[in-house]
């Protein structure tokens, strides 16, 4: 079972390409902003760019949370998504302590399934798709 | 999303009200260049000056923007105050996905604020505030309080703001979007400052359905593929244009000390590697691009005596490195990108400023002008003068320092020395490769180097056919517009062929469109055209100051005559497209 981790974010250079990809192939969606993965500078673009992702904690406070089984703790770590199940009620939101679930406008809730469909779109080799066990430390 | 019809914001800031219109013709100017012709000769008053509060200042996207890689660009149009003409700038940065995922395909203000303002727009939110308190203050600065001011959306919005120059209405003002890209040319910060607008937020916060075609996703990896895995992005991916500076000077077409020279020895310590090696601190990218073609190179400066140190950083470029760099006399790179840094703050676009700073050096020289007008000593090669005469020139310090940011042959006009300033239509672009850019720069729509591919003509042509040469330049322009009018990056024109975007075009939904990409690009050409010459174009407007005739390129020293025919012609032959076109309403 592996995960997404960002261990190389200082090489970013902002083109949105993860995140456009993660909308566009994952998500079905053209967006920079409902994707798994989104990129943000960290206080204005001269200061380096962070990536908002779900770290997969285990078991995720954001399963805790949700009412209705749409989000479920995956093995390893992180979340499987039932998104037909989802009322769209946002605990899962508030509930991430790193603020890795996004929502569209109509509500509609969108985190990292860790499925790595993003890293082959990095033109900066940031982003590597590691065995759980093999996660030496967490790296924003 | 992907929808026949333009939909485009307007807003008036007189009355800090908008309104959103839908509006039909994108089989004919496709969006962004087109679209924004369109739209001046819409809401546009050609005959009134630039400087009238009814006169719009567009900013337009394409089709494709945020459906394919390097689509990523947008095109800001307005009445110049430089020449009083319809003009263009285009810019990269956020700024074309934010607009896109605002689900608009052009925002365009009208009218004037009553007092300094900022406005914020996204696709379900629209805001103007007050912002008195920036009066003045410097690009950088303007941008770190304005992110405080519109606190929502980081890394999915675009802060473009203006500084002291545009507040000021230099021509040569610019736009500066996020931080490190710029609507640099024609005083688009001017068109800016005149609307009593010092920044616009465009928050991109909503997103759209994916193309039903299947083949969408396998396209945009091809072209994910070409423009990261091949050779063809390559150059701008590692030196970026800076490489140029060395290949430029090697052909002696490299502008040095005002065009005093096209070659130098010194170019060894100023070349593109170099200011990789010392000065590059890290790479950026426009959203969309994985290109990543942006340079910001770094500067630190020692307080004091003690090891007290603060650092600062500046993108560095061919051209700016050109305008601050060899044309100033300035082989240190890091002395360049002081330079460059003053330009930025105040707001000023570094091409148009470094080559005004050229001109009043040899007017110094020459004894035209003194110390009297320039405040600082002015001498090819000493880098702190120029970095105190980029902040008198962005601010507006003095009478001359205010005429001579109208434009090089303003100040010229006043205190002679017309025939070695450098203006081409504009402050001159960095490629003295001969008479056919010369002309084409001269005339070409937005005075830009890449209005054309006059300056790659050059290279490669000794020969002195006029109509062979014209006949390139014409031909050559409509592939070019309908690509700005994507708006892609010009960059890409390898990758998106005329095939290539038809292919796009058709698999997101725009099939018209994309089969009769030849019909529309000509449209879109003379649709320009006529616009621009309703506000005023006439190619005997434009002259070529001497200097240019004085040139030493590799070819040898410039015919005249062969340059005065090139550009006869060819402004005969634009001339003769204004007269074909139909304007669409």
């Amino acid at each position: 079972m592996k995960q997404l981790t960002t261990p190389r974010m200082d090489q970013c250079i902002g083109c949105q390409s993860c995140a456009l990809a993660c909308a566009r192939l994952v998500h079905k969606r053209i967006s920079w902003q409902t994707s798994g993965i989104r990129i943000h500078s960290s206080g204005g673009l001269s200061t380096g760019f962070i990536a908002n992702r779900c770290l997969a904690c285990d078991p995720a406070p954001c399963t805790a949370v949700c009412p209705t089984g749409a989000f479920t703790n995956r093995r390893g770590g992180g979340v499987i998504v039932k998104a037909n199940v989802c009322i769209q009620c946002g605990n899962c939101i508030a509930a991430c302590p790193v603020d890795a679930i996004c929502r569209d406008r109509v509500g509609n809730v969108y985190v990292c399934i860790h499925c790595g469909q993003c890293v082959e779109f990095c033109p900066q080799n940031c982003l590597e798709m590691v065995e759980v066990n093999g996660v030496a430390e967490v790296l924003p | 999303m992907i929808r026949q019809e333009f939909r485009v914001l307007l807003f008036d800031v007189t009355v800090g009200r908008g309104k959103i219109v839908l509006l039909g013709g994108r089989n004919e100017v496709a969006g962004g260049s087109g679209l924004a012709a369109m739209l001046y000769a819409k809401y546009g008053q050609p005959t009134l000056p630039a400087s009238d509060a009814v006169q719009p200042l567009i900013f337009a996207i394409g089709p494709l923007t945020g459906y394919f890689p390097l689509m990523s660009k947008m095109v800001c149009s307005f009445k110049s105050n430089y020449h009083n003409e319809y003009t263009e700038s285009h810019a990269g940065g956020r700024a074309a996905l934010a607009l896109r995922f605002a689900d608009l395909d052009a925002l365009v203000i009208t009218g004037r604020a009553k007092q300094l303002s900022c406005l914020c727009i996204g696709a379900n939110h629209l805001e103007m505030k007050e912002a008195t308190f920036l009066r003045g203050m410097d690009a950088e600065s303007a941008g770190k309080l304005i992110r405080r001011m519109f606190k929502e959306g980081s890394g999915h919005r675009s802060i473009m703001r203006i500084g002291p120059a545009g507040e000021g209405g230099l021509a040569m003002a610019a736009i500066n979007v996020d931080t490190y890209r710029h609507f640099g040319r024609m005083g688009g910060g001017a068109a800016m400052g005149m609307k009593n607008i010092k920044g616009i937020v465009i928050h991109g916060d909503c997103d759209f359905k994916v193309p039903e075609d299947k083949a969408y996703r396998s396209l945009y990896q091809e072209i994910y593929s070409k423009v990261t895995s091949t050779e063809m992005m390559r150059k701008y991916h590692n030196l970026g244009t800076a490489a140029n500076l060395e290949s430029l000077n090697e052909i002696s077409s490299l502008p040095w000390k005002n065009l005093q020279q096209t070659s130098d020895p010194a170019i060894a310590s100023i070349t593109g590697g170099i200011f990789a090696d010392d000065t590059l601190l890290r790479n950026g990218a426009c959203s969309g691009c994985p290109v990543g073609c942006i340079h910001i190179g770094f500067i630190r400066e020692k307080i004091g005596l003690d090891n007290r140190y603060h650092y600062h950083q500046v993108a560095y470029d061919y051209e700016p490195i050109f305008a601050a760099g060899t044309m100033l006399g300035i082989t240190n790179t890091f002395d360049v990108l002081r330079i460059l840094e003053v330009m930025e703050k105040a707001g000023l676009d570094a091409m148009s400023a470094g080559v005004a700073l050229a001109w009043a050096t040899e007017a110094t020289e020459r004894g035209l002008i003194t110390v009297k007008e320039t405040l600082v000593p002015l001498c090819f090669g000493e880098a702190k003068g120029y970095q105190q005469a980029a902040d008198y020139l962005g601010c507006g310090s003095t009478d001359f320092y205010r005429l001579l940011g109208q434009g090089t042959l303003r100040a010229a006009d006043v205190y002679g020395g017309s025939e070695f300033a450098c203006v081409l239509g504009q402050e001159m672009a960095g490629y003295a490769t001969g008479e056919l850019f010369f002309a084409a720069q001269t005339l070409g729509f937005r005075h830009s180097h890449l209005d054309t591919g006059a300056y790659s003509y050059d290279q490669k042509n000794s020969d002195q056919d006029i109509n062979k040469a014209v006949d390139f330049l014409i031909d050559d322009e409509p592939g070019r517009a309908f690509l700005t009018s994507m708006v892609g990056c010009l960059f890409a024109r390898s990758v998106y062929t005329e095939k290539q975007l038809a292919e796009c075009l058709a698999i997101v939904g725009f099939a018209d469109l994309a089969g009769s990409i030849p019909a529309a690009s000509e449209n879109i050409r003379r649709l320009r055209w006529k616009v621009r010459t309703e506000t005023g174009f006439n190619p005997e407007n434009f002259s070529i100051p001497k200097r240019f005739y004085q040139v030493k390129t590799w070819k040898g020293t410039i015919d005249g005559t062969y340059l005065d025919k090139l550009k006869d012609e060819y402004g005969r032959r634009i001339m003769a497209l204004v007269k074909e076109v139909d304007t669409p309403k």
